[in-house]
């Protein structure tokens, strides 16, 4: 065994502890969140919605099972740093394919381990979020405090565009439907769960005009999860709102149910403490039915002003809040957790059939003529 | 749904005696079944056989029975009471087989009764082999593959057919219907085949076995799952067998969470079981369901469903802080998951508890008991008790399950020599129950993970936990205690090492690692038990320790505290008796203004629930940790008179310490348990005893047992259960027996009595405020003196005694109360002994506290004398019980306690009874006269041990 590296965990409210380095040496700086899922670290980490925010994980043993390519939801983790109370060096399972230290490191990605993770999540509970540095360069408390307090916070921050591609590309091109998919930081199990419906689905980057995509005469139009806080995005509240004109079937998830409700005139406020983790009871309010849900967000709709706009479908059975949102006005629904889990339960995959059944009962005449009549013009001219 | 209204009168069964694969944890979830429907404003009539259980208690139920649990009981019961519904998964397979019974005769349907909890008809489907691998099939879920035998010539086609034409492969037999997997096993070799497969065919009630493949070296999972009548579905808890598969589940160290599957992998697990618990019917309430995964390939198979309470929603519940049996009695009246409430966090009780820490489970074996007993782990159930721990890591809970075991382990190593290598290599090689032990002794040896994996299987992740532990104790050795430092011995306490542990290290005295540490600024934090992982507030009182520095969270009131140490693992001699006691000790506490504050590390019982002390700390009652929470909590005083040995053991060192005692002092109880001082005593007080003599070597036993005769008693002092207790009939008998005691026992002294033939043996429960002694219950048993009283039939009066004789035997107990001051329970065996026409009454031993008798008498006669005793300890007076008309008996005729044996689990040892203790369980029974069965077919026996 190696030498542990120290490194220390600075809090803006001057909470300094101490641990040892995991990962990549250095220093990263982000808002302070964890997640109680006991396994799935891995899916967490490379979650983009995550982006901007250091990630703690309540659970004390993370890395057991290693590191591997089918457990990501991106390319790279998009957390900005991890804090664990015990990071396995020595995993063990088949599909591993390289420890999640090495993982780390490969991405450049700073970690803090051996820290009294449930210390700070109390702490973080009665305080609300704040911001914090992880640094193994930088070991002095005051230097580290200062580095905290300069974070910029998360509210008002927009941070989807970094996130998300910068060119539409398919990501599966045969399908009997078409969606397409604004991507502000999407899950690659989202693309996965559309396409494994029989979808052709195409994303697009976060800024493309709502023309363009309707050019490509899409059945339908997903709005993605990502990171940051949706009130500070304009540009894509304006899309919501050119998506729900065209009277095409639109589906949210997490940052896109917020952007749809934004749009629909919603408001979105910032919770104390979000909700992340893979247990959070969501009781369907049209079934009756309980789903254990995987969520990950630190902002949500308030309810208010839903009338003759929306209809509250799915809410958290632990604080009441809104979970999901049935849409009076255009054929669409948007919800505030993760239907396509990874990590977490499966219970909610029927969303995405619901999505595909609305696909099948839209008119297609109607939504698809406007893209038509803009693919003809050139030749009528 | 809000709950059902149709239904006024719901009928619980128990789960009768306490045998192997079927303990105290029904106690546990019938106990909070009967607390939940209660309040729901349902009347819960009760029926169960054994009188050690919280749940029989008049405070549990509306009519609570006391009955043999068959089915003319059941009817006498219903032609009663009228249920409108019977639940009967609370009571494990013995309960669910009873209301089988009963379906089958179409008796529910006739009497207009529900059955609740569970679907009927689905019950055969989890406990026929080949009914259940077809419907798994069907719903596309794969298994071990198998088929059905009812013959030997049918089960040897079977085995050639799974070995692919290689000769001979193992098996895993498994009989049907047997509880606990009675006669079921791997057979390794050819040899054993036909024996074996004859043996589960002949245990089978409906002579039928399963051959499968065996999936030796699997990795082993369970879940327990909720279901509300909605169709809602939660896992409650996943649970990873350190053991793999080829040890029966209550056999294996288990581990919650799961540590070592993928979330992908964890998430198919959870589909599959939420798919298999959909298909076993419609009902409301728990199931627990078992997986075995290939580690080579990742292959899901499903074992086994539970559809019913388990031992593992016990486990579960303790481990998680969700009250599995009381949501699942309350799913089975109608309620869905999203109604009702977590009691802990305030949220809903529809969610997966999220866990920041880890639970390690070891069972507890008594093969002690068993002279001859095949010690190997296989596929049937051999355990009688288990411990459970809690650390933010695996390496500090597993550290403290050792430490809760009470087999004087002080953690996992570094407490003893290191055995020999051959030995360690020997007993790896096949699943021994100091399995991990022996890994941990093979790293010391410098074996590698890849090595030891090799031979036992066991999953990577857990053996380099192991080997952390290992390379700790290397870093450490040699170092002088002083010269530790802070930051090592943080780590070291972190990984879960005692005190003891450091100081075997270190080459010093516990008491001076404690001080060091101390002075270090070291001491262990409490952490709730929150079902939430920290994301929301929990108002639980339920904690664990740990040395992760950061936050106490267990804060200290200003009340007046109690401390009470609860019994530990249930063993054979010391079992859910105990934990009896410890809970009246909670109430009692209560009731006299108290803060009560218990400690335990039992998961199957009603003391460790979470809503039953004041606070409850799920630590090892193991002095350190012990200390600890005194530390913290400060408490008036302690109880050690209700947990058994396990905190009687512990008087020692609170007096040292400092810490008052509640009840009979010290010195008292010490003039007791010294056998020397206790003769001294009885010589005092002119109370005749058995001649006797003590001896520390085998040379002086045999000079003693010479001058005092023959035959003659041999037993260790301060043990329980008389473990390691002999007869002897000659000089090489007391040679050999002493010999092996004090291999068992080093430092021990042995004690040597003389035996009193054709002797009556009595026991009797006495209360004393210190200033009056009231007699609780004098019982007499029908097998003679030399059969151990916990496996004696005992009677409640004394059936043939003569009225004087009894009246001598009060007196006795009386004087020798008063004498040792006795502030509480005491328990006093007697011999009589027939000469010349005339009863000559001798004391063989006194014990201040509560015994193993304790419930039965409360039973019998109707007197709570655990919480009574409780109570005088804490002050109060006879007097005011008597003015109450709380000491007033309602026996009628007889009481009668059967003692019940798990023989069925060691067929290779001989039924024998003797002064070692090996019953697991009883059964009450009340009779009119002695002519009736229960007493007299006992008494017929009495002539068989007499003849021997």
């Amino acid at each position: 065994m190696t030498e542990p590296r120290p490194a220390k965990l600075a809090l803006e409210d001057g909470t300094v502890v101490a641990g040892y380095a995991v990962g990549a040496p250095g220093e990263t700086t982000g808002e302070l969140c964890f997640n109680t899922s006991m396994s799935g670290y891995q899916e967490i980490l490379t979650d983009p919605s995550y982006a901007g925010q250091v990630m703690l994980m309540t659970y004390p043993h993370i890395g057991n099972y290693g590191a591997f390519e089918a457990a990501t939801e991106a390319d790279r983790p998009h957390v900005a740093g991890l804090v664990v109370r015990q990071l396995s060096v020595d995993p063990s399972n088949h599909d591993m394919e390289e420890t999640l230290d090495a993982y780390l490191a490969r991405h450049g990605l700073v970690g803090i381990s051996g820290v009294d993770t449930r210390r700070l999540v109390r702490h973080i509970r009665q305080r609300g979020v704040m911001n914090c540095v992880i640094s193994s360069q930088d070991l002095d408390d005051a230097s580290l405090v200062a580095k905290a307090k300069a974070v910029p916070s998360m509210a008002g921050l927009e941070l989807a565009s970094g996130v998300g591609v910068a060119e539409a590309y398919d990501f599966s091109e045969a399908g009997e439907r078409r969606v397409a998919v604004y991507d502000y930081g999407v899950k690659r199990h989202i693309l996965q769960s559309l396409s494994a419906l029989g979808a052709a689905v195409r994303v697009f980057p976060a800024g493309m005009p709502f023309a363009d995509v309707l050019a490509w005469e899409p059945d339908g139009v997903f709005f993605s999860n990502g990171p940051g806080d949706p009130r500070a995005m304009p540009g894509a509240i304006g899309t919501a709102r050119e998506a729900i004109q065209s009277g095409l079937p639109l589906f949210g998830i997490c940052l896109g149910h917020q952007l749809l409700a934004l749009a629909e005139g919603l408001e979105v406020y910032k919770m104390k403490v979000g909700h992340r983790g893979a247990n959070h009871p969501v009781l369907n309010l049209t079934t009756g039915r309980v789903e254990i849900s995987t969520q990950n967000h630190g902002f949500a709709v308030r309810e208010d002003g839903l009338a003759g706009v929306a209809e509250v479908e799915h809410r958290n059975l632990n604080d009441d809040t809104v979970e999901g949102l049935r849409y009076l006005r255009f054929p669409g629904f948007s919800v505030q957790y993760h239907p396509e889990a990874c990590p977490g339960p499966h219970d909610s995959r029927y969303l995405f059939d619901q999505f595909f059944e609305m696909m099948d009962a839209a008119p297609a005449e109607r939504h698809r003529q406007p893209a038509r009549e803009g693919v003809s013009q050139p030749v009528d001219a | 749904m809000p709950k059902r209204t149709d239904i006024e009168t719901i009928l619980l069964i128990g789960s009768g005696p306490i045998v192997i694969g079927q303990a105290c944890e029904f106690d546990y979830s019938g106990t909070q079944a009967a607390r939940a429907l209660r309040a729901e404003g349902y009347r819960v009539v009760l029926v169960n056989s054994n009188p050690a259980t919280i749940m029989t208690d008049p405070m549990m139920a509306d009519a609570v029975y006391l009955q043999e649990l068959t089915p003319a009981s059941i009817k006498e019961i219903v032609a009663k009471e009228r249920p409108d519904a019977v639940l009967p998964t609370m009571g494990g397979q013995t309960a669910l087989n009873l209301a089988d019974t009963l379906h089958q005769q179409g008796y529910w349907e006739r009497e207009g009764i529900d059955v609740i909890g569970v679907d009927i008809d689905a019950i055969h489907i989890t406990e026929d082999r080949q009914a259940f691998r077809d419907l798994m099939e069907s719903i596309g879920l794969d298994q071990a593959r198998s088929r059905v035998a009812k013959s030997l010539l049918e089960a040897k086609e079977i085995a050639q057919e799974l070995a692919d034409g290689q000769g001979f492969r193992p098996v895993v037999l498994r009989p049907s219907f047997t509880m606990g997997g009675a006669g079921g096993g791997i057979i390794w070799k050819a040899d054993d085949f036909d024996r074996m497969v004859s043996r589960g065919l002949e245990l089978s009630p409906v002579h039928e076995v399963l051959v499968e493949e065996c999936l030796f070296g699997w990795k082993e999972f369970e879940l327990e799952l909720l279901r509300d009548a909605n169709d809602n579905v939660v896992i409650v808890c996943s649970i990873e067998n350190l053991d793999p598969m080829g040890v029966h589940t209550g056999d294996s160290v288990t581990v919650a969470p799961q540590q070592t599957l993928t979330d992908p992998q964890y998430q198919g697990m959870r589909d599959a079981a939420i798919r298999a618990m959909r298909s076993i019917g419609t009902f409301a309430g728990g199931c627990n369901i078992q997986f075995a995964v290939d580690p080579k390939t990742g292959r899901l198979v499903v074992i086994e469903i539970n559809p019913r309470v388990s031992r593992s929603s016990a486990l579960a519940s303790k481990a998680t802080g969700y009250p599995i049996a009381k949501v699942a009695a309350r799913l089975a009246v109608g309620y869905t998951l999203d109604e009702l409430p977590n009691e802990i966090t305030g949220t809903s009780a529809c969610f997966e508890p999220a866990l920041d820490y880890v639970v390690t489970k070891i069972p507890r074996w008594n093969f002690d008991k068993f002279e001859g007993v095949d010690e190997a782990l296989t596929t049937q159930m051999k355990a009688v008790g288990e411990v459970m721990a809690i650390g933010r890591t695996f390496t500090e809970s597993i550290q403290k399950a050792f430490q809760s075991l009470e087999q004087g382990f002080a953690g996992l190593g570094a407490d003893r020599e290191l055995p020999d290598r051959q030995l360690v290599r020997d007993r790896l090689a096949t699943p021994y129950w100091d399995r991990l032990l022996h890994i941990r002794n093979a790293f010391r040896l410098g074996a590698s993970v890849a090595e030891i994996h090799d031979v036992t299987k066991v999953d990577p992740w857990f053996l380099h936990q192991v080997q952390d532990l290992v390379a700790l104790e290397r870093e450490t050795e040699g170092t002088p205690l002083a010269e530790l430092g802070r930051e090592r011995l943080l780590t070291l306490k972190q990984h879960g090492f005692s005190d003891v542990q450091v100081g075997w290290l270190t080459e010093s005295e516990p008491d001076a690692v404690r001080e060091v540490r101390q002075s270090l600024g070291l001491a262990p934090t409490f952490r709730v038990v929150d079902t939430c992982a920290g994301e929301f507030e929990a108002q639980t009182p339920y904690f664990y320790s740990t040395y992760d520095q950061g936050e106490n969270e267990s804060v200290r009131s200003d009340r007046d505290k109690v401390l009470i140490l609860g019994s530990g693992p249930n063993r054979i001699g010391q079992g859910i008796e105990f934990d009896y006691s410890c809970v009246h000790g909670v109430l009692a506490a209560q009731e006299m203004g108290y803060e009560a504050v218990l400690i335990n590390c039992n998961p199957e019982t009603v003391s460790t629930d979470f809503d039953v002390a004041d606070k409850l700390y799920f630590e090892p009652v193991f002095w350190e940790r012990v200390q600890d929470v005194i530390d913290l909590e400060g408490p008036a005083g302690v109880m050690v008179q209700l947990g058994g040995q396990t905190a009687l053991k512990l008087a020692r060192n609170l007096l040292a310490a400092g810490v008052p005692l509640f009840g009979t002092p010290f010195e008292n109880m010490d003039l007791a348990e010294d056998r020397g001082k206790f003769s001294a005593v009885l010589e005092e007080l002119d109370i005749p005893f058995p001649p006797y003599g003590m001896a520390r070597s085998v040379e002086e036993a045999v000079e003693v047992a010479e001058s005092i005769g023959y035959p003659i008693l041999v037993r260790p002092s301060y043990v329980l259960g008389g473990q390691g207790m002999r007869i002897a009939i000659n000089k090489d008998e007391v040679a050999d027996y002493v010999a092996n005691v004090l291999q068992l026992f080093p430092d021990n002294e042995v004690l040597l009595d003389l035996f009193l033939e054709n002797a009556i043996e009595v026991d009797v429960d006495c209360l004393s405020d210190g200033d009056e002694v009231w007699i609780a219950g004098v019982m007499q048993h029908i097998e003679p003196a030399g059969v151990h009283s916990g496996d004696s039939t005992a009677v409640i009066p004394p059936f043939s005694l003569a009225d004087e004789t009894v009246e001598t035997i009060k007196e006795t107990v009386r004087r020798i109360a008063t004498r040792l001051g006795v502030v509480g329970l005491m328990n006093t065996q007697l011999a009589v002994q027939t000469k010349d026409g005339e009863d000559h009454v001798y004391v063989i031993e006194a014990n201040p506290r509560a015994s193993r008798t304790v419930p039965f008498v409360a039973k019998a006669t109707g007197v709570p004398i655990a919480r009574i005793g409780a109570k005088l300890m804490l002050g109060a007076k006879l007097e005011s019980f008597r003015q109450s008309g709380a000491l007033e008996s309602s026996l009628v005729g007889f009481a009668v306690k059967e003692p019940v044996f798990s023989w069925d689990k060691f067929p290779e040892v001989t039924k024998e009874l003797g002064p070692e203790m090996k019953s697991t369980g009883e059964a009450i029974a009340f009779v009119d006269d002695i002519t009736d069965d229960h007493i007299s077919k006992p008494y017929e026996m009495r002539n068989l041990y007499l003849s021997r």
